[in-house]
């Protein structure tokens, strides 16, 4: 989807603010909506992609506005009740519906530090062909869906050069709906300052991206 | 301008910013969902303690720093490194939740790395813990592709006009460790020396390595 989050090449968005010593969280809420986040997600009810694409899917005006974890703690709010761990009603209450079950939750004090040092691999060993080499020159597709995407706009319709080819991974333009994960090859793809920024760019600098190959033609 | 010179500066700010929603009402906000998937038994709050001490003391920047640290000084690490940095990070240790995929980008004399991620916060969990506030943030998303070395610049790095600069956008579950030039005057040092040296913004590639003082 064409939102504010996919600000790649944007002016205007002020001057970068560094915090010197910088503390992992700023406040007690923020280390509590972001690991409320990262257990749900043991609940398999959602993946990485839908998770992304429900921030991503706050409106633009109030994306800009938030800060960091209040994005975190509102896509987590959406997720629950759009996949049903939780009602609208119980969201707005603050207290399970009435009679509701008391459930097992999936990771515990014992459990969450081994899944953390696991992750969740998103390679497929699947003999998938790969439709491009090492060495290649590939066009970014002029794509705008109306969905979740990690193709940005910066690099739509642009010349660029497979670097290297990453394996078969997870597509997360699909999985993000759970439409399936699609698995295909990722590679990086190194396109030049000037041909994503025009000639006014420095003609050395270059941007790499990891597109896979619904992201890419023959060029 | 120096980075270190916006400190408290910019914290006032971010206050500032977040004024339409007082901290206060995130707290709340964020309590009444935690009490109701308790409740539920969709949550076990102690999990939720353990996350975050784990982020909070044992997952950060230090370790990044020793896999650089031994990179410097032992060779074939260092080719593993390059070769497979998600096995090389593993030996040490490092491994899980957003750093399942590795590759380690090296910075030379001629080409400098910088790593961003334009569409959200994607960053290299196991070996740099969480991304610092800047990192995430609108104005270094949106210009790091675009203008990296005006950004480098707003961060305190000048780089000559013949070095190359490759900005790595993390678009996928691929995460980048920049490897960052060991400093001259570094040869007596021990690893665990060279590791304190070695930086997060370093290893982001928005700072060079300072030799010891």
């Amino acid at each position: 989807m064409n939102s504010v989050h996919d600000m790649g090449g944007m002016h205007g968005l002020g001057p970068i603010e560094y915090e010197k010593d910088e503390p992992v969280f700023h406040a007690q809420w923020e280390a509590r909506a972001f690991a409320l986040t990262v257990v749900m997600g043991a609940w398999g009810k959602w993946n990485i992609d839908a998770g992304r694409h429900a921030r991503e899917s706050i409106p633009g005006p109030e994306y800009l506005r938030m800060s960091y974890y209040e994005k975190w703690l509102t896509g987590l709010e959406s997720l629950a009740v759009r996949q049903g761990l939780i009602t609208e009603t119980e969201l707005a209450s603050g207290r399970p519906a009435p009679g509701s079950e008391k459930r097992t939750p999936p990771v515990n004090a014992d459990t969450v530090a081994r899944n953390l040092r696991k992750g969740v691999p998103v390679t497929r060993d699947l003999p998938v062909t790969p439709r491009f080499k090492a060495g290649q020159r590939v066009r970014a597709k002029n794509l705008h869906p109306t969905g979740h995407t990690r193709l940005p706009r910066y690099a739509r319709g642009k010349l660029g050069v497979i670097e290297r080819d990453h394996g078969v991974h997870v597509f997360p333009d699909s999985n993000a709906h759970f439409r399936g994960e699609n698995p295909q090859h990722l590679y990086s793809v190194r396109f030049t300052a000037t041909e994503l920024w025009g000639d006014e760019a420095k003609g050395s600098d270059s941007v790499a991206l990891d597109l896979w190959d619904d992201h890419l033609e023959p060029a | 301008m120096g980075k270190h010179e916006h400190g408290t500066h910019s914290l006032d700010r971010r206050h500032h910013h977040a004024g339409q929603d007082a901290p206060s009402d995130l707290t709340l906000r964020v309590k009444a969902l935690e009490s109701l998937l308790v409740e539920k038994g969709l949550v076990d709050p102690a999990a939720l303690d353990v996350l975050i001490d784990a982020y909070e003391h044992k997952i950060g920047p230090r370790n990044g720093a020793r896999v650089v640290a031994k990179a410097w000084i032992d060779p074939a690490y260092r080719k593993r490194l390059f070769n497979d940095a998600t096995a090389a990070i593993a030996e040490l240790g490092y491994t899980g939740r957003q750093g399942e995929h590795m590759v380690a980008l090296e910075n030379t004399a001629k080409v400098h790395n910088l790593v961003v991620c334009t569409l959200c916060s994607c960053y290299p969990l196991p070996v740099l813990g969480l991304p610092p506030v800047w990192y995430k943030s609108s104005p270094y998303r949106s210009r790091a592709v675009i203008d990296p070395r005006g950004v480098l610049h707003e961060l305190g790095l000048e780089l000559p006009d013949d070095v190359e600069v490759r900005v790595w956008d993390s678009t996928s579950e691929v995460r980048y460790l920049v490897v960052p030039e060991r400093p001259a005057g570094t040869e007596q040092l021990s690893e665990e020396q060279l590791a304190a040296l070695v930086t997060r913004d370093a290893m982001i590639g928005v700072a060079k390595v300072a030799p010891p003082a």
